[in-house]
């Protein structure tokens, strides 16, 4: 039990150092980052600002970690994420209850994950290629739905997911932290994480040794779509209205980078959803940090560009394999 | 939908019958860019029905954001040999050859809310409004409003590099510039979205004292301006009396926030392009009167004093 919560920690190792420096970093620069306060009942300050910012991506990276390890990626998520906001708020104002609102929206999500894994799992489409198709059609999709304007509610309800509170937390927050954990324990405590990274190593292997593939790709990529669906509500709750344009725009490609920076390989197997959310808050802290130090927007990708180099640098298995080395010295 | 095309027709044939319109048997077409925006949803709208006010026949193509389109459609313009096209260029560059082509059919063009870097003997006038003099207005707004009090701004920039986010950042500290009462303390980008207006005002709000060190925002469309309120708002401060907000552009929703006096102010950019470029054109064609080569457009500023929600309710149905 100790051996194997060491274990992990030591998986976890680089994200935990490297999310550390990155808040020691935007605290020399904004003195007041790490200070707390309650306010309309619930806290308040620039750590909160980081957890509830990166709601969005953290919920993408949950799904998006899964499908990468059975060897895949899903390049559709922002354009789903359009998809569900729009549907919701089309819901929302034609005057559906919110428990409509929320099955629509999620629905969406899981159909449009069903596509992707017919694709990738039926049609044998290289995963790249498949997810693409609904990238690029997704966002006109969203745009039919809202008819090409900004889609504007005031369902409290609906609204209360992107801006409401529970237990001093904002929503996003406790949404991606309850889901987060959900999925991992569903995958570790159950056989499923391993056949996971079983199709990820070698589909053929594993569709031979009796493990259902297609299902289990499909279910890969259905699970994407909902944590599609789920951002895609947070997004638009948060401001209120469906924007078919903007929702989700290139945050597929933060959710890849922040399953890389968590340490799972693009090429499938070995995955890790706890170290993959870590990257997502070390994605929302540089983005944060980056805001509050009043530097030119003109710096906002270079820093951040910078700074992920820097902590790919670290995690490479070069480096990797060389701090192990003189860590096993000093110990002996 | 039906009624209204019956309706076009049935107006159209009545200009035939009395033969009093000038305009009534022209046909022009009108290549729109696509639909990125709602602001361009609402010009393709007003284009439309500048075009059936006047009895023109318009031919409409959507490019979808290609210029490849674009060409397409205008050369099939050339080959219906209509008497004037409408253009929105999707980019500056690479209109010489097709313009020249239009240009020998004696078909004139006329640009809308766009320019390209060909030869100005290629187009008829271009009618686009001025970004840098919008930025202007508004700082002027600021400046009048504050009236020497001393004020702390922040700036939510559009995206970076692009024209509108200079030409309106430079035209508002034009506007500034003798006044030491108002400072920029902090200017980041919002990508001209709702979210990212709302994260980056959030960050301002921390930043600066839980946003007490801040007396006005400016924002560079009306979209962040309605994130950063929401945010202004769950921080616990009253946006438009604790932090003055003046934005650009005038869609509905900012008429709204100011109806309920949570915004302040807003520079109109005008959708109506068409009616003063079908003015041109008219005149161009009735006499030969030629137009100056650019048109400006009326940069309008709207303040809580000019009864917003009536002007929400005129310009929901354009399409936003």
């Amino acid at each position: 039990m100790i051996e194997s919560a060491l274990r992990f920690g030591h998986r976890l190792l680089p994200q935990l150092v490297a999310l550390t420096i990155i808040l020691l970093l935007i605290w020399l620069v904004f003195p007041g980052f790490f200070a707390l306060e309650i306010q309309n009942g619930r806290l308040y300050g620039s750590v909160i600002d980081i957890l509830n910012r990166g709601a969005p991506v953290a919920l993408l990276a949950v799904g998006m970690t899964v499908v990468i390890a059975t060897k895949g990626i899903d390049l559709s998520v922002g354009a789903v994420m359009a998809i569900c906001g729009a549907v919701a708020a089309a819901s929302s104002v034609r005057g559906d209850p919110l428990t409509v609102t929320l099955l629509l929206a999620i629905g969406t999500g899981l159909v449009c994950g069903v596509w992707n894994g017919f694709l990738v799992s039926v049609l044998n489409i290289q995963p790249i290629i498949a997810t693409l198709v609904l990238m690029v059609a997704g966002r006109g999709i969203a745009q039919l739905v809202t008819e090409g304007a900004i889609l504007t509610f005031n369902d409290p309800g609906l609204i209360f997911i992107g801006s409401g509170a529970f237990a001093g937390l904002p929503m996003p927050v406790v949404i991606w932290l309850v889901f987060g954990i959900a999925v991992t324990l569903l995958v570790r405590r159950t056989a499923l994480g391993m056949l996971i990274e079983a199709v990820g190593i070698n589909r053929r292997a594993s569709t031979l040794s009796g493990i259902q593939t297609p299902l289990l790709l499909m279910a890969a990529y259905m699970l994407s779509g909902l944590c599609a669906a789920i951002a895609g509500l947070i997004v638009t709750a948060d401001i209120k209205g469906a924007d078919a344009n903007n929702a989700g725009l290139w945050l597929e490609l933060d959710a890849i980078l922040a399953v890389v920076v968590g340490g799972t390989s693009l090429l499938g197997g070995r995955f890790s959803i706890i170290a993959s959310l870590a990257g997502a808050m070390i994605i929302q802290a540089v983005n944060t940090g980056i805001l509050l130090s009043g530097f030119p927007p003109e710096f906002n990708l270079i820093i951040k560009a910078a700074i992920i180099v820097i902590i790919l640098v670290i995690q490479s298995p070069r480096v990797q394999a060389g701090v192990t080395f003189l860590s096993r010295k000093s110990v002996r | 939908m039906k009624f209204k095309n019956a309706l076009s027709c049935a107006t159209i044939l009545a200009a035939c019958m009395f033969g009093s319109a000038s305009a009534a048997d022209l046909t022009i077409g009108f290549s729109q860019i696509g639909s990125e925006s709602g602001w361009r949803a609402a010009e393709t709208t007003l284009t439309k029905q500048q075009a059936e006010k006047r009895g023109i026949d318009l031919k409409f193509a959507d490019a979808q954001q290609k210029q490849e389109n674009q060409i397409k459609a205008l050369r099939s313009f050339i080959a219906q040999g209509v008497d004037a096209i409408l253009i929105a260029p999707v980019v500056a560059t690479g209109w010489d050859e097709v313009l020249t082509e239009a240009k020998d059919a004696e078909i004139p063009v006329i640009l809308l809310d766009r320019t390209v870097d060909s030869k100005d003997d290629l187009y008829l006038t271009a009618v686009t409004s001025d970004l840098v003099h919008e930025g202007n207005v508004a700082g002027k707004w600021l400046v009048d409003t504050t009236a020497g009090k001393p004020c702390n701004v922040v700036e939510l920039q559009g995206t970076t590099g692009s024209s509108p986010a200079i030409d309106r950042k430079r035209g508002f500290e034009e506007a500034l510039k003798g006044h030491d009462n108002l400072k920029i303390i902090r200017s980041q980008t919002g990508d001209f979205t709702r979210t990212k207006g709302k994260e980056v005002m959030e960050s301002f709000l921390k930043a600066e004292d839980g946003g007490k060190n801040i007396c006005a925002l400016y924002a560079h469309n009306d979209d962040m301006a309605v994130g950063a309120i929401q945010a202004i708002k769950e921080a616990g401060l009253k946006p438009g009396k604790d932090i003055l907000v003046v934005s650009i552009d005038a869609v509905p929703d900012i008429f709204q926030a100011m109806a309920a006096g949570e915004a302040n102010a807003t520079v109109e950019l005008t959708p109506n392009m068409a009616g003063p470029a079908l003015d041109a054109l008219e005149a161009f064609l009735k006499d030969g009167t030629k137009p100056a080569k650019w048109i400006q457009t009326e940069s309008k500023l709207y303040t809580q004093a000019d009864d917003p929600q009536k002007v929400y309710e005129e310009k929901k149905g354009l399409g936003y």
